[in-house]
Order: C-alpha cells, then structure tokens, then sequence
C-alpha cells in the first residue's frame, strides 16, 4: 500500500483524507499536526470564546475515526523539512518519515504587523485552540484588551473577550470595519453595531507599539494616543504558510502553486487549503476547503478527471445579534447596484447585478435572505423575472414551500458542498430523523452552522420519524438547551438571571425559565452569584409552600423521622398559638402545618426552633428510615443513624427536582428505598446504593448504583451521585427521567467507578456548596427583601 | 368616574425590583408591582397597581412571577396583564379581567389613584373582586374610557 504523509491535521487536511477514504483504503495514512489536539473546527473557535460552545463540541474527527480508519496520528509534530528527493518529511522531534506522496495542508499564520513590543507578555495570536484556551484564562471582568485589526476574525475575537468581561477596543486601520467583505456604509453600519454592544471602536489608526515592561501595560497609536490594556490580540490578516512548499522546491507565490487538479510543480506532492493558491487566488475561509479536498481526493486516488475551478468567496460574521453576511464581488463597477437601508433597524442590504445575473451580495443586520443569494450566486440564476422581489421575497405560502422549490442539485451546506438531493438521499437510504444523524451522515451544516435551519426544514419536509433536537430548549425566552446554558454560564461566568436574559434571552423572562436560570446560578456559584428573588417562585421567595387559599404549609425538618418529646410539645404549642387548621403527619415522616399566613411565617419559625424540612422547594427533602438494628429484631444495619447521617450532609442544597431519599436497615424495605430518589438497603456486611426510584406519577424500582461495605463508602457513594444530577440534569428533571435519560452504566462510570480526580472534583464541588448553604427560616429574623413576609403599611390610611 | 383618591402607599425602595408586594387599602386589597425603569418613561421606574386576586380562583397576584408587563398567579399560572387587567393566558381566561388602578410616584412615594367614593357608599371604596361581576374593562382606564 502506497505511504501517504499530511504535514497539518486541520480542517482542510482531515476534509481531504475523509475523502481519499471514500475512494476505498489506498494508502497507509500518517497524519502530522503540530497541536496537541484532533481536527476541530476553527472556525467555531470565536463560539469558544464567547462561551457558546466547549471545545469538545467543536471537534471534527475524533480520536475513534482515526483509529477506525487506521490513520497514523502524530500530534506535537511540525514537519520542519521535506526531502523530495528521498521523499521523505523530518520532524521537529527529529523523526523522519517516508513518503509516496506527499499532501500540504498546513493552512495560514497570523500575519504580525511590524509593532514595537510584539514578544510581550500579555499579546496573543487567535488561530488555535490554545489560544483561545490561554485567552480564556487571562480574560475577566476589569481586564482591558485590545484587538488590532477589525476584520471577521478581529471582531468575533474582540465580542468573545467582551463576553468574557473584558473591556475591549479594537484599533482598525482603515475608515470602516471587515473592508475586505464590506463596502463603506456596510461598515458604517456595523461600527454602530459594534459599539452598541459596548466595544470600542477606533478607525484610520495603527498600533505603533506595544508599551509596557516585560508584560502589556498598554499600546501606543499613531495618532499618538496611548490606551491602556492588559491583553493584546493581533488580528491583522493571514498569510499562508508555505515553508514546506519552498523546503520541497515547489512553485510558490503567495501560497502554494496549484492547477486545476490540485497538483503543485512536483507529481509526488499536493496542497489544500489556506496554504495553496489557485488561479492566483489564496483563500482564507472554510468553504474552498472541502471543494478543493474532493478533487485533490480524486486525483491522487488515480482518478484525475474533476476540476477545481474557484469558489465563490462567502462571509458570515458570527456574533449574536450582529447579522454579517458578505459573497462575491460587490464593487459597483459595471454593475447596478440594488440597495435598501433602514437607520433605526439598523438594517443595510446591497445587491449588485451585473448582466441580469446577481454579483455580490452585503447584508448588514438581517442575513436570513442569505441563502437564497447564495444560490443565485452559484447558479447565475437570470434575475430579470424577479427584479421586484430581489431584496424581499414574496412572502410564501407556507414555509415548506421555499425547501419544495429548490432543486435537488441546489447546494445546501456550502461549506462541505451537500446538495438538497444527498440530504434527501440520506434520509431516505441511511434512515435519517434528525439534525445529528444528518451531521454525522452527510457532513452537513459541519461548517460555519448558517445552514443549520435549511437543513432543520428539508428534515422536517422529508423525513418521516423527523426529530426537531432544536426544540429541547429551556424556552422561547432563552432558545438554547439546558446543556448549552449550563455551558454558557460557566464560560462566561454570568452571574445573575437578567444578565442571562439580555444577553442570550428576550431581556424579560417568564416562570418557566427564571426558576430554571436561578437553580443553575445557584448550582454553578452557591452563593457567589446576585440571586434574584424576582426570579423564584413564591415559594423559594417565603420558604414554605403555597395552598390553594393563598395561606402556606411549614413543615421543619425532623431528620430521618426521629423527633423528641420538646420538639412535639413546640410543635402543639405553634399549632395552638397560631391557629394553624390542620396538623397532619406526611408520606414522609414529618409533620405538616398547613393553613399559616405569610405574615405569621417569620414567627411560626422562631417558636418552633427547628430548621426549614424545604418541603416547599425543588431541593433536598427528607431522608425517610427504619428503625434498623437499633430496635428492628431482622435490621442488618444502622438505617436510622445513617439517614440521619445522609440528611445532615445534604440538607438546605437545592436541586434540579426534588430528591427524596430512605435508608432502610434490611432487604424488607419498609421505608421504601427502592422507589426514592437516591436509597440505601442494608444487607448482610453492607449496603446497596440505589438511585432513580419513583412511586409518584411515576413508579420505578431504583437501579443499583454500587454495593458498598461501610456506611461511610455508602454515603460517598450517594454524595458522588447526588452531585452529577445537580451538575447534570435538567431543571425539573426529576432523578427518574435522568437516569433513564443517561443511562445508569455511564452514570457508574462517570461517579462511583470514575477516576479518583474525577469523583474529587464532585465531592469538592458538592461540599463548596453545602459551605455556602444556609437554613432558608433564618430569613424568618434576617429578611432578604424589603416586605418579604410582612404586607405592606400604607402611609395615608383609607377607612374601610 | 375620572376624580380618583390618590393614597400616599409606601416609599418606591420598599417595592423590590420586578415582584409584587400587597397593601390593604381600606377593603381593597391592591398588588403594586415595581416594573423597574421604563424607556417610554425616560427611564423613571413603572409601579402598577391591580387588585391583588385572580380572576381564576383568587390567588394572590402579588405572589406570582413578573414576566414583561404581565403577572403569572402563583396557583395556576394565569396570566394576566398589570397594566390592562386583561387574562393573557389561559386563552378560556380571556374574557376575565382583573381590576387596575393608576399609580404616580412624588418625590420617591408611590400613590395609587382609587376610584372616587360614590355618593351611596360613604367612607368606602368600591369595591373590586369575587364578590362582584367583574368590570368589563379596567376601571384603571385614566382618561374614563371605561364601560
């Protein structure tokens, strides 16, 4: 089998062996990569510093695939020379390999503009995950940053260290923004975006040098100001990185020479991506990558015949909430220009056409015609019949019409180069029902994500099980999943429910997805974070559960159902001196007082002495037991000491769902552990721990989460399970769903079977939170809002 | 109808951000909202004032979530709009309306406009809720449009 080595395991390489792979295994492949990770997708690092995305949901080609396709992966490797004469690479680890043939892809570098002080602390470079990772760390409320250039990547640079907290400015060179995608007034318009969301802008300047000694302390500009700044990142543009390609005694302009076929000026090497040029182009975006990939593929398999013969240039500027979209060529000589702006929507689109046929293409502020363009551009579509309707379609019918006029050569996914036909093809031949299957399947909407919604549309359109994964989001308010917010709020460190809102949300929020917002808050930050009130439900507002009267129920926590003789005497005294209608002993061993008045809550507290049962709120509830062995004549263990135990170490946590939890001293059961949420059942020599039982509207035995032989191992066991449901479940998930929903052989791997640093980070997590909880009825002496519990006294007096 | 009693309440800062706190006037009781600064009001904060029982079962107004302009009740989740007194949700709920009063704020007090006593009725408020058919339309209407 012939040897093929890749100098770059980036996106246009791996794109390029994927498709080398579909022609059958002709070559015995060895990947080189100079960064220590899989291909990812670079193009989504700006969503991995905005907070939108971790850095395992942007990785491409996993581990798996290359071990699934036999490919040689050497990672930390940079191919620092080529032999063609011996055809071989060296490394930078002084390994040297041979080769059959030879394939470039090592992409582009930052182009470093000449400035004083570029070697200092503190200034950065955005092109890899590393650094995004290094610039996450140095990021943080109060840290000035500077962004040289205003370009694509400038730009998502300078919003994702905003997000980060970071107070930002970017210096641009020219008289407007991205001038390479935009004419002047797309630019005008999108500095007033820019600098609506709080980033400052600053034009017609150069950076002349990089103050500071040894770290950033700031930068000078070339009108003479200074700013002040603690992190730099330059932006200032590519240049392709061609080192190999003069190393192997290539042809070599501005990138690597290549023709048609993709071959370079020796038959044994090729090149893809940002390092070629093509027909005297370099590309810097995603979408040439895959077209050039699948003829480079082609060729080197032995099947020259397909032709690269250029792509059309497209730009989507990727920050929420600043729609920047820009393809082909806008100038307006010789062509007619077609433009529509509207100042207070802050909306611009130009069209230019030229010979009845679309040109070019800007939109600022709303992009969602983009895709129709798009395929006018590619198609050369005649626009002539269509002149009236060129910036605003009439409107359709119904919205599965625009999908149902397409055809089935129209390019769906530009970047990776899927036709609506493939995508029909896929549904119908590989059984695809949902966006993932479709992703993995076809590559589809792997790219820059703009076609996400199309293909959601052709799914919906042609698919007969179709699955809308996009409609599992919290709510129309915040339309993101939970998963996805627990990511965004983690990355981004936002710290209180309206900030969530107006960032990510419709700035207003409703009952469904406030109470969700203040659990992850809490969760996230017990207690770091500005809880909101506002946000809770009444309940979580007064600490007791609202009747249907508009009175509460107070129910004190009496832990494992053991209470005293003083306990019961305050109890009948409460009862008595508050008129409270109703004493009742509940499902779960306690005592209910139902029927109290807001106002009397407070006082109700302070004469009962005992700490909130939180009854009334999505958090722990009791820990129902046995008497076990130290009363029962078949208890094998402490049941009673050990829920007590249990319900010390969790108790005033809340949870996404309520947790009710037993310990029962002996296989019989009789507290019921077997249908709570997390249960502990004595047996001969130990306990078995059970998780995800239910006998509400739901009735499930409890699945065996390990067996344990101390009371000790048992709690840390519930503890290490009690924690991943806090951190991983969705609100109002009770441990139920969660289990069914993840699986309980992932749920043993990922807590009590996981590693040893792994099941710390849980247990540290958990007991950082129970530090920081407090009993909610000391709020009873110490209220946290004006007017809590007590109705308002109005200053004038109306008789009644 | 358009002369309204205007009670002095309570200072603006004993009304949190966004919840809802209840004031007994005379039989009346009435839920004040502070809605938080308001751009149609050159960023001077909004206080509105309904009567703090729901159309659907009673539940106490004051203790619901605020969500834009609207209350959701803490018993059932109707929604009901504060500054109308129109049910939001459920859409069955629609010809309900609950009872608005005006609001002002002077020098940091927040005063509630209540109907004017009515001849028959001395030294007391109409009164609002259950008891009586509810208004076809808010009787919070300032410029008496209402029926």
């Amino acid at each position: 089998m012939k040897r093929l080595v890749v100098a770059g395991n980036g996106m246009a390489g791996m794109a390029c062996v994927e498709q080398i792979l579909k022609h059958g295994q002709k070559f015995q492949v060895t990947v080189f990569g100079d960064e220590t990770h899989v291909n990812y997708n670079r193009v989504m690092l700006s969503s991995v510093l905005a907070g939108e995305k971790s850095a395992d949901e942007i990785v491409i080609n996993t581990r798996e695939w290359y071990t699934r396709n036999e490919i040689d992966l050497r990672v930390g490797v940079r191919i620092v020379d080529v032999n063609p004469e011996a055809k071989s690479v060296t490394g930078n680890d002084g390994s040297v390999t041979p080769y059959d043939n030879l394939l470039i892809a090592t992409g582009s570098n930052a182009w470093m503009p000449p400035i004083d002080g570029l070697d200092k602390d503190g200034v950065f470079v955005f092109r890899t995950l590393d650094d995004t990772r290094e610039l996450m760390r140095r990021s943080g409320p109060g840290k000035k940053a500077v962004v040289i250039g205003g370009g694509l990547l400038g730009l998502e640079a300078a919003r994702g260290l905003q997000v980060q907290g970071c107070d930002v400015t970017v210096v641009h060179l020219m008289s407007t923004l991205m001038d390479r995608q935009l004419d002047p007034d797309g630019g005008y318009y999108l500095v007033g975006k820019m600098e609506e969301l709080g980033v400052t802008v600053l034009l017609q300047r150069t950076t002349t040098a990089i103050l500071g000694n040894g770290h950033v302390e700031g930068v000078a500009l070339s009108d003479d100001s200074c700013i002040d700044a603690d992190i730099v990142v330059v932006a200032a543009g590519i240049r392709p990185n061609v080192e190999l390609g003069y190393k192997a005694g290539l042809h070599v302009n501005r990138g690597i020479v290549v023709n048609d076929y993709m071959e370079t000026s020796d038959p044994d090497i090729f090149a893809v991506g940002e390092c070629v040029e093509h027909r005297g182009v370099c590309y810097g975006l995603v979408a040439p990558l895959y077209e050039q990939g699948k003829v480079l593929a082609a060729t080197i398999t032995g099947n020259r015949g397909p032709t690269y013969t250029g792509t059309i240039q497209a730009a989507k500027l990727k920050i929420m909430g600043v729609d920047v979209f820009s393809a082909g060529d806008w100038s307006e000589q010789n062509s007619e220009p077609v433009r529509f702006e509207d100042r207070a929507l802050g909306v611009y689109k130009k069209l230019t056409i030229r010979g009845g046929q679309l040109a070019g293409v800007i939109l600022v502020g709303d992009t969602s015609d983009s895709h129709r363009y798009m395929e006018w551009l590619r198609s050369g579509t005649d626009l002539m019949p269509q002149r009236r309707h060129l910036l605003f379609p009439p409107p359709a019918a119904d919205a599965g019409q625009d999908v149902a006029a397409m055809s089935d050569a129209a390019v769906v996914c530009g970047c990776v180069g899927v036709t609506k036909g493939a995508i029909i093809e896929a549904i119908h031949d590989q059984g695809v029902n949902t966006l993932s299957q479709l992703k993995e399947c076809t590559r589809a909407s792997t790219g820059c994500g703009s076609c996400t919604s199309l293909c959601q549309d052709i799914l919906r359109a042609v698919a007969p099980d179709f699955e809308d994964e996009q409609k599992k989001v919290l709510c129309g308010c915040v339309p993101f999943s939970q998963e996805q917010l627990r990511g965004i709020l983690r990355g981004q460190k936002l710290k209180s429910v309206q900030e969530v809102l107006d960032i990510y949300g419709n700035g207003t929020g409703c009952e469904v997805c406030k109470p969700a917002l203040s659990y992850m808050m809490d969760m996230l930050w017990c207690g770091e974070h500005a809880e909101d009130r506002s946000a809770r439900f009444i309940n979580d507002r007064v600490h007791a559960n609202i009747q249907k009267d508009g009175t509460f129920s107070v129910i004190p926590r009496i832990r494992g159902g053991v209470t005293s003789v003083a306990e019961l005497r305050r109890i009948a005294d409460v009862a008595e001196k508050y008129d409270v209608p109703m004493v009742k002993i509940t499902g779960s061993q306690r005592i209910d007082l139902l029927g109290v008045k807001k106002q009397d809550l407070p006082n109700v507290w302070a004469d009962l002495g005992m700490i909130s049962g939180q009854a009334y709120t999505k958090g722990v509830r009791m820990v129902k037991t046995c008497v076990g062995t130290e009363f029962c004549r078949f208890g094998t263990q402490n049941s009673t000491a050990a829920g007590i135990e249990m319900e010390r170490r969790f108790e005033h946590l809340f949870t996404p769902h309520k947790v009710k939890m037993a310990t029962v001293g002996c296989p019989r059961n009789c507290a019921e552990a077997t249908v709570k949420d997390i249960g502990l059942v004595g047996v001969e020599g130990g306990w078995q721990v059970v998780v995800g039982g239910a006998a509400g509207k739901s009735v499930r035995k409890a699945d065996l989460l390990t067996t344990c032989e101390t009371t000790a191992a048992a709690l840390e066991a519930s503890e290490l399970f009690f924690q991943y449901y806090r951190e991983n479940a969705n609100y109002l998930e009770r441990t139920y769903d969660f289990v069914e929903r993840i699986g309980i052989e992932k749920i043993r791997k990922e807590t009590v079977y996981a590693a040893d640093p792994v099941k710390a980070g849980l247990l540290d997590r958990l007991r950082k939170s129970k530090a920081r909880s407090y009993d909610a009825w000391s709020e009873g002496t110490t209220p946290r809002t004006s007017g809590q519990f007590i109705p308002l006294q109005p200053i004038e007096q109306v008789l009644a | 109808m358009n002369d309204r009693r205007w009670i002095r309440v309570t200072a603006l800062e004993n009304l949190p951000l966004r919840e809802g706190r209840a004031v007994l006037l005379g039989d009346v009781e009435v839920a004040l909202f502070n809605l938080g600064p308001s751009t149609e009001l050159g960023a001077r904060v909004r206080v509105l004032a309904t009567h703090n029982e729901c159309p659907h079962q009673g539940g106490p107004l004051c203790d619901g979530i605020v969500t834009g302009d609207s209350v959701v009740c803490p018993l059932h989740a109707w929604k009901v709009n504060l500054a109308s007194g129109e049910v939001e949700r459920p859409a069955n709920g629609r010809d309900h309306c609950v009872e608005t009063y005006p609001t002002r704020i002077e020098d940091g007090i927040v005063m509630v406009g209540l109907p004017a006593m009515r001849d028959d009725v001395v030294g007391a408020v109409r009164r609002g809720g259950s008891s009586d058919p509810p208004p076809a339309r808010s009787a919070g209407d300032l410029d008496g449009a209402s029926a």
